[in-house]
């Protein structure tokens, strides 16, 4: 691995003998004795790992169990021994968690730590969300919530404003951190084989669970344009390497319903991490971008060296673990033509947060004058591949926007999927829940409360 | 005085900052190695093949040890001596570990362990409850059971029968610290070892056996565990005895710690179970009589499955008196990872097939599910004795069987019933009424969602059905400058044992708590100690504390007395004073003078439970103390497009006794409800066909996270105290409040039950895919 520094809690750190897929997680625990961040899972579900990860565009929480040591070059972390003052006074969030009674066992403790004094830096008060990447089996969270509450006006301290060091990037031949697009492309169009990384919340499981030797290997998140969002009068067009964290503001803007399945997908620690280039391009069945990029209509780009392409976002998953992808080709962006939002997106899975679906499905159906002029319906976890619903989509087009339709039109969709069972869901139940997307879609569209996520107590 | 106090717990501090120091964050020496299992990949078979020369040859690694290199025979089992620790010839489950990794790093042991080369002659795994019936796969000769009165005449005589099948799943501890140990070989071949373990002598028991040595040659140290909840009860056992046996062989420290997806394909969980019921019933809903068959699936050893399904046949009448009844217990073998103990040791499931029957009761009958829990319910504890009214043997007397307690099923009065006085406050504190009527005014109005509301009660046992097990031993010292060194056996996973019992150490003394040092759980200070389970920890280890801290308050009392020419019954503890004879005198003092006086400032402790005995076969006697209650109000919200749903809100009132500490016994009793809530909703294990887990992670496995609280989450605690002389008339708290979450399930139930007019059949746990099968069940498709 190329020589590399960053800050930790706030002093200068240089690493030039460690291997490129060394964690942060593991090298704090066994080079550093820093032994506050625990390994709960190794893999990114359970945030005992979190740290708070300072560059150029804030703060943020991530798992350092799926966080290798190149990530963090010219950053600044802070781990959970760095989160009370250096003469040991506690940080608001730690008196409040003691006088609140958050820790009982207190081995999630040092994550949810670190998470809320993130949340508390960036006057994040939907705690809800900010915590939902850390799990605790003790409290059932209510105290923890009343601490986060007690804390959220006290004053950020002085010490947790870390500013980044200036580093230069620096390559090696096993392990390349690219600063433009263009070094990147030429690069993997020499070494075809090699493994990129974004957010390595895909990867990082590879080597923590697969037990894989990865060489060489690139590093993109020192690629500023590829992290680009640009929304211009006939398109959004989003950079591969932008976070889902990134994203989401626009979302919300464009397509809230996608803004709400992004709210949902993985966790703060995830989206934080996880670039939407990323998630198209493990070509994941149960990737929750596909399918609303599908719906929407969306462009993928793909390039090659100096090569380019376009193509639509279906074309690109072939089946199951297979892409429209050559050798040596990355995904540079997404473009999303602009359109009236009718845009939905369904997410079934056991747990609201913080889990895989079973089940996405994604509608833009377009009424006009009481009839279905354009209908784009995509699923995940429904086939190998996220996939259209072409049969649907066609006995919508062109008919009256009634139940009736509606009814007709879910009789189809054994035409477009034969799905699975396994732990998540069965094949039938799949299948009903798809079908009943599209009645809930309708309902909505005609003003029925149809989710529970919405109910007040 | 410092007990009843509601303190923080004496490690949050150091929780938040990230020095609480768990097994792997023990600094470890020099060469130190870290083991790693290679495991079966087949639920059933014979081992055909094991190379594990590439084993030997990965970077790093140091030892590697089948079953035939071990130097003397080691057995895992808590009970029943049927679990190898490695297993050669014929495998049990797909997770049974057949050779063991040393390495120089945790990483590289398991990178190691990947390069073995495994065969097996994989034969039909025995995985299902019903596939263990057809084989007659089963622990112990035939089922256990136990009877009261004549179940089958009275159900046939009754005005109403209903039968019914619940299936009821498992659920993975998810203790966020998975299960560590290290071993420290010391001179002599002695050993030292620290392990997350709820149990410190059987780890020290097994340790010593593994190594061919008498128990005084094993040290065992449990400073804390990064969680419990029943699975560090014997499931510590495999990894303290590997790390001892390679320790003792290389003479190199060895560490052993699972990652999370082997913690979860390696460790036992909580059973699974199918109740069966047949219950006759009169117009109001009181049971006549009722019959309950409990198939349990135990996996492939023993463990501790016998006293769990017993405890589930013990809570099979939860809050209710049944007059009739015969339940009759399964313990099903399986190919499948040995079920252990979880938080409720068996007794949730039988609570939730009684519950369930409540449920179908009321249903049947259109009546309110809480009215017919209520018609059931044991009679009142009553009230005796002079100034109370009641006089027995007069003209117009009741009968003394009219009045006075009544009996459960396995013929144990039922003295200390509080739950008619607890229920009519809980329904006043959480408006049952008035919102079951705006819940129905709601669903009236809303095609699609459908809200629904449920009470439950809890009434659990406390005791170790084993009853040798109800006991504690303590070990106190006052030092010449008045600080205090506490110790005892139980285990601190937590819940906040170790800070109760210092409260009452502190109480003792009449001195600050911060003046009384927590110590780690060692056997080598206090022996012979029983698992800190079955709720027991402060009813146990309190009382321990209390008996050694009391000798050596009467040493001082005595010796100060006697200085003042006053009595040592009139001396006092108060406020870091003695008081004595008019004059007061700093606690420090006083002990500095006693011990240049020569008077001992240590002391043991010891304490077994009163009254208890019992027969597990007869299914006769008193095999608890005394009961803890509680009970619980909650509101769901279903989705009938796709089953999805969640909780609304929860209103629990809990009986902890006088509570040696009202805000750890809330933080137990709000965490053990969502716990409970969680097993029953969105936490599915699922095996594949050939008895592979495929939930065997938090990406598949999924506990509740933040959100999935109730939006609205109201605990408070009864205020009473135990009847029985319990420390400070104090009631454990570690488990009941997990059966709080009961009512999240019927409520479910209930929100099904507005879809249509057939009985919703609900099973556990209610994932959406299990909401929406019940909601087609309930319109009748």
């Amino acid at each position: 691995m190329p020589e590399i520094s960053f800050l930790l809690n706030g002093e200068a750190v240089r690493i030039a003998d460690a291997g490129a897929t060394v964690t942060l997680l593991d090298w704090l625990r066994e080079d550093r004795g820093l032994t506050g961040t625990k390994e709960g899972c190794n893999e990114g579900d359970c945030g005992a790992c979190t740290v708070m990860v300072t560059d150029a565009d804030g703060a943020r929480a991530l798992n350092a169990c799926i966080l290798f040591l190149p990530q963090l070059h010219g950053k600044a972390v802070r781990t959970v021994e760095g989160v009370a003052s250096p003469d040991g006074a506690l940080h608001p969030v730690q008196s409040a968690m003691v006088e609140h009674h958050g820790s009982q066992c207190g081995f999630c403790t040092p994550g949810f730590i670190v998470s809320m004094a993130t949340a508390h830096l960036n006057g994040r008060r939907d705690h809800d969300d900010q915590l939902a990447g850390n799990l605790c089996r003790c409290t059932g969270y209510a105290p923890i919530i009343r601490a986060a509450e007690a804390a959220a006006s006290a004053p950020v301290p002085d010490w947790m404003r870390d500013v980044p060091p200036e580093a230069e990037a620096s390559s090696d031949e096993a392990c390349f951190l690219p600063a433009t697009a263009d070094a990147l492309a030429a690069w993997y169009a020499d070494h075809p084989d090699g493994t990129l990384i974004a957010g390595a919340t895909d990867v990082g499981l590879w080597v923590t669970k697969g037990l894989a030797e990865l060489s060489p290997v690139a590093f993109l998140g020192g690629i500023s344009e590829l992290k680009e969002i640009t929304v211009s009068e006939g398109e959004i067009r989003i950079g591969a390497g932008a976070t889902m964290a990134a994203l989401m503001p626009v979302l919300a803007e464009h397509h809230p319903s996608y803004a709400e399945l992004a709210r949902r997908y993985g966790s703060e620690q995830v989206r934080q991490a996880a670039t939407i280039g990323g998630n198209i391009a493990n070509g994941s069945p149960i990737g929750d971008n596909p399918p609303a990029l599908i719906a929407l209509g969306a462009m993928l780009h793909l390039r090659k060296g100096a090569t380019r392409r376009a193509l639509p976002m279906e074309a690109f998953f072939l089946e199951y673990g297979k892409q429209d992808r050559a050798l040596g080709e990355f995904v540079e962006a997404i473009s999303i033509p602009r359109q009236p939002d009718r845009l939905k997106c369904y997410k079934l899975s056991k747990r609201f947060d913080q889990d895989i679906s079973a089940v996405c499905g994604c509608f833009s159906i377009t009424v006009e004058g009481g009839q279905v002029t354009g209908a784009r319906v995509a699923f995940g976890g429904m086939a190998g591949i996220p996939k259209r619903a072409t049969a649907v989509e066609n006995a919508l087009i062109g008919a009256a926007w009634t139940e009736e339709t509606v009814r007709a039109a879910q009789a189809q969709f054994a035409e477009d999927f034969q799905p699975l069972t396994d732990m998540r869901a069965s094949a039938a139940y799949r299948l009903e829940s798809a079908q009943n997307m599209l009645l809930r879609y309708f309902l909505e569209d005609q003003g029925t409360a149809a989710h529970v996520l919405e109910v007040a107590p | 005085m410092s007990v009843a106090k509601p303190l923080p717990h004496d490690a949050a501090p150091l929780h938040v900052t990230g020095q609480a120091r768990y097994v792997d964050d023990i600094p470890v020496p020099a060469g130190a190695l870290h083991l790693a299992f290679g495991v079966s990949p087949a639920a059933r078979g014979e081992i055909t093949k094991l190379d594990l020369q590439a084993v030997r040859n990965a970077p790093g690694v140091a030892l590697v040890l089948r079953a035939e290199d071990l130097p003397h025979p080691a057995d895992t089992s808590p009970s029943a001596h049927d679990e190898p620790l490695l297993t050669s010839g014929a495998v049990h489950y797909a997770g049974q570990a057949i050779f063991l990794v040393a390495a120089t790093s945790h990483l590289a042991a398991r990178k190691a362990v990947a390069q073995a080369v495994i065969e097996i002659e994989e034969h039909p795994a025995i995985i299902t409850i019903d596939e263990a019936l057809a084989a007659g796969s089963r622990f112990e000769e035939g089922p256990r059971i136990y009877r009261k009165g004549d179940a089958a005449t009275a159900i046939s005589n009754a005005a109403h029968v209903i039968e019914g099948t619940m299936e009821i799943g498992g659920q993975e501890h998810f203790y966020l610290e998975g299960q560590a140990a290290l071993a420290l070989p010391q001179e002599g071949g002695d050993m030292i070892v620290h392990s997350s373990s709820q149990h410190p002598t059987e780890i020290q028991h097994k340790v010593a056996d593994a190594l061919g040595l008498p128990m005084n040659a094993v040290r065992v140290e449990v400073r804390r565990m990064g969680g419990g909840f029943g699975g560090k009860e014997s499931q510590g056992n495999a990894l303290a005895m590997a790390c001892a046996i390679v320790a003792a062989q290389t003479g190199r420290p060895a560490k052993m710690r699972y990652d999370r997806d082997d913690d979860m394909i390696i460790t036992g969980k909580r059973h699974d179970f199918r109740i069966s019921y047949r219950v006759g019933v009169d117009a109001e809903g009181r049971i006549e009589g009722i019959e309950f068959l409990q198939y349990c699936r135990c996996g492939w050893s023993q463990d501790l499955s016998l006293p769990v399904a017993d405890r589930a046949m013990l809570h099979a009448d939860n809050a209710y008196h049944l007059p009739n009844a015969r339940v009759e217990s399964h313990r099903l073998k399986t190919n499948t990872q040995s079920a252990t103990a979880f938080r409720g040791f068996g007794g949730p499931q039988g609570m939730v097939g009684i519950e369930r029957v409540m449920d179908h009761i009321a249903h049947k009958l259109g009546r309110d599910p809480l009215e017919v829990r209520r018609a059931n319910y044991y009679r009142a504890e009553a009230p005796a004795g002079p100034g109370t009214g009641r006089r027995f043997g007069g003209a117009h007397s009741p009968k003394a069987e009219e009045i006075g307690p009544q009996t459960t099923h396995y013929h144990m009065q039922v003295e200390d019933f509080i739950l008619h006085a607890l229920t009519e406050r809980l329904l006043e504190t959480s408006d049952y009424h008035a919102r079951r009527s705006s819940i129905a005014a709601w669903n009236a109005e809303n095609p699609v969602l459908k809200k629904g509301i449920a009470f439950s009660p809890v009434k659990f046992g406390i005791s170790f059905t084993l009853t040798h097990l109800n006991q504690a031993g303590a070990l106190v010292h006052v030092y010449q400058d008045g600080s205090v060194h506490m110790n005892h056996g139980g285990t601190e996973m937590g819940q906040g044992l170790f800070q109760k019992v210092a409260q009452v150490a502190a109480d003792r003394f009449g001195i600050p708590p911060a003046q009384v040092k927590i110590t780690a759980t060692d056997t080598a200070k206090v022996p012979n100690t029983s698992a800190t389970a079955a709720s027991s920890g402060s009813d146990l280890n309190g009382m321990a504390v209390k008996a050694a801290c009391d000798t050596i308050r009467d040493r001082l009392a005595e010796f100060i007395a006697e200085k003042h020419q006053a009595a040592p019954t009139s001396v006092r503890f108060a406020a870091g004073q003695v008081h004595v004879g008019g004059e007061s005198y700093p606690f420090e003092a006083v002990v500095k003078d006693a011990y240049m006086n020569r008077v001992s400032l240590s002391a043991t402790g010891f304490y077994k439970t009163p009254k208890i005995v019992w027969d597990r076969i007869k299914g006769t006697g008193r095999p608890f103390f005394y009961f803890a209650y509680g009970a619980a109000v909650t509101e769901v919200v279903i989705d009938t497009l796709t089953g999805e749903n969640r909780i609304l809100r929860a209103d629990i009132l809990h009986d902890c006794g006088a509570s040696l500490n009202p805000a750890l016994d809330i933080g137990q009793i709000e965490g053990g409800y969502v716990q409970g809530a969680g097993w029953l909703t969105t936490e599915e294990l699922v095996w594949d066909a050939k008895g592979r887990l495929s939930t065997h992670a938090p990406s598949t496995y999924k506990i509740p996270a933040c959100s999935d609280r109730p939006d609205i989450f109201n605990v408070a605690l009864w205020e009473g105290e135990n009847r029985e002389e319990t420390i400070y008339r104090s009631k454990a708290v570690g488990e009941p409040p997990l059966m709080l979450g009961i009512s999240a399930l019927l409520a479910l139930s209930d929100a099904a039950s507005a879809c249509g007019p057939a009985y919703p059949d609900l099973h556990a746990p209610a994932t959406a895919e299990q909401v929406l099968a019940a909601v087609e069940r309930a319109r009748g498709a």
